[in-house]
């Protein structure tokens, strides 16, 4: 029982802090503790990412084997824990000065983190669904913080609506697993689900719950809220969105393709591959005709998303390493550019609108060389670490026999490329009538953004060491 | 051997860039001043180092030498060093590069950026030069696309735009497929080492055994695959009729330098291309391919200098006999006999120097009337006397003139690929008339006759600095005219190597698909 609370020491840390914040927030007047309150949780975040990337590493599963801290949890939950802490920091200067800063927001993410992290460990069916609902819930009442704007409510809602949806499916999946299974225990349902014996109900039940997670990941056609969600949420929280959830939804889809079926391979991989290259087109010429940089954003994810699925579909262990750094590198550059769009203001209101960014490299030149740098990572040109992390997925596919998708890779980035340098063509080649935008000073999200874009050029050198770390995540996840 | 001295030449630029970036503040006179001399003195520092490389460069020995490696993430490996095919390009770019700063001199805007895009454009085409690893040559090729997407897109002239997209968008295309055959290559050889270790790509023979895909015969197999996949990036590069297109607009838009650069290093990385990885690598598939090749060069020798000869834009016309000139070097490469290589290596060097001379002709009349058309000039030779004979001197060596460096490497060409297929010589020679009429044709028109159009009343001679420009282009077209062995020489006994081993391959491969063919 000890052994057990120990495990997920972490996770309940992190619960008594988001509580103990919702009490000092509740009882100490209001939103005049909310900057605390952020900078509290914040440390907290950091302090249990700390905590899990220094704890033993061997693979230990409590409550009956329905909760496993392994190396891949582990890793999922440093990424997870760390971007979360970044997006906060990130987001404070933009909610203060919009009236946005009230105190339940940081809490609603400290509590959407737990459910991540009990995400990544689920060992069991039933675990999984709570993690994901826990994270979910949070997630929908944080997309809608602007109470007073239209757009903010809306996307709350369709958010809510359609991911009661997705849980629903992903519900009925898990059901019909439990059905022929017999167990909800991945453990359990990977001794019955052996290549080439599945039974009719238990695919069912696998398409069904893929269903589900490819819509918390965005993956086309299950992509559809993305657009709308990401443009309606206020800016940081629309950085929060394409972060941390994004890693805990990716790295779930892992641990239940490989703990549950990882000795079906063949059965879900086909549905994962077309997923993932679906993903990659749509997100690629989708995006060509966005104005607005947030909803530009939101297609950029969906095809990062199909690339990541790319490293899932090929069914390896290197695969699986190839998506943890792909979603290392995805969300480092992610993190640069929403404090990039967070920067970008014209009187003191947010701006949102690509053609406002007209001339920018003139005034501002570092930020836009910064934000050139993560562009062309984005779009995978080498020389920035973007490149090497499409670089992995694509040696993933081939060598998991999927040619065929590698190739539908890289053209869909050829595509792709085209929106990333539109972007770069206002802020460099515009014409001369400059709409300038304020120019505010950077402070921490300057340090962001500069941050991010050297780690995408200094980073090439070695990657800080995630390419090991990611090995090793891998290798506990798939054996 | 441990030796630093290539990482010194390649990242000197990068460097210099760096601190560019960081300390320099400003847009004033003197800021501009010391972002020129400082690209100046790096450019000139980097080409005195690589004179070091060349002597320290050994022609005899045909492996790689000066090797310098160092281990690298997901299994590759930082190893750069040169052979006898790959020096003379690095000569050929460090010593291009103080010239293109040179002829930037007058630039106004953005003077800092300029320089550092230049200074990393250096250090990246360097780079592809001098890489032995499969992947880092791709990240040096894929990322010289960058700076120069933005050398067109900010400083280039009215339609910039289309170009630069046109530009990024098409090689890009051409590239990518060309990662896709990478990857396969490190799957199936288990190293990305081009050359100079135990196991490298250079040694591993790549299955070349006819299998059928979708109903369709692949004769030569993966090794056709992978040639057809590196071909779609190279023939992009170089550029080949018919993936030409994005050239000439390119050339037209780009500012002076940025042509330069262009079409006398840049172009040229398409051509080593062939002749590190698609020649050595897949002897099978370029010897399925080949013949085909050898026909597109022929066509777009002639089919290219028949446009050039209705072009009024006086850079897009250089721009078409540039891709009809890179006709001749595909022809030699996929002539594949020791004049072949010789002629096509000998082409590139030399076209380097004639083509990038020709685009500084462009470029000192459109420091002085900002305009290209050809119509616009006329009778130039009244005022201008030095102009005329510099414009002269590089049409002819265009032309192919004996006793300039254009005429060797064309007539080595012709005549490899004339012991190969003599209808595709026929072919191509023809196109060495057209080239005459082109370029002299441009001659006449923007140089001889009368001086009649009042805004040229007024026009000067080139200054000292001009002509301070055009003097080592001058001396190395003379030069290598006269005396073709300063090049032959050292890529000789490499390139000897190179063809012996792509017959003993062909050999092997063909034997081994003709019996895959019998079982069937």
């Amino acid at each position: 029982m000890t052994n057990d609370i120990l495990l997920i020491l972490p996770e309940i840390i992190l619960a008594l802090c988001a509580i103990a914040g919702l009490m000092a927030g509740a009882y100490g007047g209001q939103d005049a503790l909310a900057r605390p309150i952020l900078w509290f949780i914040s440390a907290a975040l950091v302090a249990m990412a700390l905590i899990v990337a220094g704890s033993s590493s061997t693979t230990l599963s409590g409550f009956n084997g329905t909760f496993v801290n392994d190396g891949f949890a582990r890793f999922a939950k440093v990424v997870i824990l760390i971007s979360a802490a970044c997006v906060l920091v990130m987001s404070e200067g933009y909610m203060k000065t919009r009236g946005l800063l009230r105190f339940e927001y940081p809490i609603l993410v400290a509590l959407s983190v737990v459910g991540m992290m009990v995400m990544v460990s689920a060992g069991d069916l039933m675990v999984l669904y709570m993690g994901l609902e826990l994270q979910s819930l949070a997630l929908y009442v944080v997309a809608s913080l602007r109470r007073d704007s239209a757009k903010s409510t809306e996307a709350g809602l369709k958010y809510f609506v359609l991911g009661a949806l997705s849980s629903g499916l992903l519900l009925y999946g898990a059901s019909l697993i439990y059905g022929y299974a017999g167990t909800t225990l991945f453990s359990g349902i990977i001794t019955t689900a052996q290549a080439g014996q599945i039974s009719v109900g238990m695919l069912f039940g696998i398409v069904f719950l893929i269903s589900g997670m490819a819509f918390k990941v965005s993956a086309v056609p299950f992509h559809m809220w993305t657009p709308d969600v990401y443009e309606g949420s206020p800016t940081p929280v629309t950085a929060f969105f394409a972060t941390a959830p994004k890693v805990a939804a990716m790295a779930l889809f892992a641990r239940v393709l490989y703990d549950a079926f990882g000795n079906a391979v063949g059965d879900w991989q086909q549905v994962v591959a077309m997923l993932s290259v679906l993903s990659m087109f749509l997100g690629a010429v989708a995006a060509i005709g966005q104005t607005n940089i947030k909803r530009l954003m939101a297609y950029s994810s969906i095809a990062h998303m199909g690339y990541a699925l790319m490293g899932l579909a090929a069914g390896s262990a290197f695969g699986v390493q190839a998506m943890l750094v792909y979603m290392a590198i995805y969300v480092t550059m992610n993190v640069g550019v929403f404090a990039f769009i967070l920067l970008m203001e014209k009187d003191g209101a947010p701006v949102t609108d690509i053609s406002a960014l007209n001339m920018y490299s003139k005034n501002h030149p570092g930020r836009a060389f910064a934000l050139l740098v993560l562009l062309f990572s984005l779009a995978g040109v080498p020389p920035f670490l973007g490149f090497f992390g499409k670089l992995y997925v694509l040696r993933a596919a081939y060598d998991g026999g999927l040619a065929w998708l590698a190739i539908a890779g890289v053209i869909a980035s050829v595509v792709g490329a085209y929106y990333y340098l539109r972007i770069v063509f206002f802020m460099y080649f515009g014409d001369d009538k400059v709409d300038a935008l304020d120019a505010n000073r950077g402070g921490i999200l300057g340090g962001f953004l500069i941050a991010s874009a050297v780690i995408m050029v200094v980073g090439i050198i070695n990657m800080f060491g995630v390419e090991g770390a990611a090995a090793l995540a891998a290798a506990t996840l798939v054996n | 051997m441990e030796n630093n001295l290539l990482s010194i030449v390649t990242f000197m630029p990068a460097f210099a860039a760096l601190i560019l970036a960081v300390f320099l503040r400003g847009e004033d006179e003197a800021a501009q001043r010391n972002a020129k001399w400082l690209a100046m003195i790096t450019t000139s520092a980097t080409f005195f180092i690589s004179i070091f490389v060349y002597l320290e460069f050994d022609p005899s020995n045909t492996g790689f030498q000066m090797i310098d490696e160092a281990e690298w993430l997901l299994g590759l490996n930082y190893r750069l060093g040169v052979d006898g095919i790959s020096i003379l390009f690095v000569m050929l770019t460090t010593f291009m590069m103080p010239l293109v700063i040179a002829a930037s001199w007058d630039v106004k805007t953005r003077v800092k950026e300029y320089m550092i895009a230049f200074l990393i454009l250096e250090t990246l085409m360097i780079g592809v030069f001098v890489s032995l690893d499969l992947i880092l040559f791709y990240l040096f090729f894929e990322a010289s696309l960058i700076p120069m997407f933005l050398i067109i897109g900010i400083w280039g002239g009215a339609n910039r735009i289309y170009a630069s997209f046109k530009f990024f968008l098409y090689t890009f295309f051409g590239s990518v497929l060309m990662l896709v055959a990478m990857v396969a290559m490190f799957a199936d050889a288990g190293t990305t080492c081009i050359g100079g270790c135990d196991v490298s790509l250079l040694t591993h023979t790549f299955g070349s055994e006819t299998f059928s895909l979708m109903g369709v015969q692949i004769v030569g197999g993966m090794q056709t695959l992978m040639f057809l996949a590196f071909f779609a990036s190279f023939a992009v590069k170089m550029p080949m009729w018919p993936v030409h297109t994005w050239l000439p607009d390119a050339h037209v838009q780009a500012p002076t330098a940025g042509s330069v650069v262009l079409a006398a290093i840049l172009l040229k990385m398409g051509g080593y291309g062939f002749l590190r990885f698609s020649l050595p690598m897949f002897p099978v598939g370029a010897e399925v391919i080949g013949p085909m090749i050898l026909w597109m060069s022929a066509i777009a020798i002639v089919y290219t200098s028949l446009v050039a000869l209705v072009q009024d834009d006086m850079k897009k016309l250089i721009a078409y006999s540039s891709v009809a000139h890179m006709g001749f070097v595909t022809m030699g490469i996929f002539s594949a006999n020791q004049q072949g290589l010789d002629g096509a290596i000998f082409q590139m060097i030399s076209h380097g120097f004639i083509s990038g001379a020709l685009f500084l002709t462009v470029g000192v009349i459109y420091d002085r009337m900002h305009t290209r058309e050809i119509d616009a000039y006329g009778g130039l030779v009244n005022r201008m006397p030095i102009y005329a004979l510099l414009f002269m001197l590089f049409t002819m060596a265009n032309v192919g003139l004996p006793g300039t460096s254009g005429f060797v490497g064309e007539f080595l060409t012709l005549m490899a690929v004339f012991q190969v297929n003599t209808w595709v010589a026929a072919v191509a020679t023809t196109g060495v008339i057209f080239s005459a009429a082109y370029a002299l044709w441009l001659y006449r028109r923007v140089v001889m006759g009368d001086l009649i159009k009042e805004s040229l009343k007024a026009i000067t001679d080139m200054n000292a600095r001009e002509k301070w420009i055009f003097a080592p282009l001058v001396v190395m077209t003379l030069l290598l005219g006269v005396y073709p062995a300063l090049i032959l020489d050292v890529i000789g006994p490499s390139v000897s190597a190179l063809v012996e081993h792509y017959d003993t391959a062909v050999a092997a491969g063909m034997t081994a698909a003709d019996t895959a063919q019998a079982h069937n």
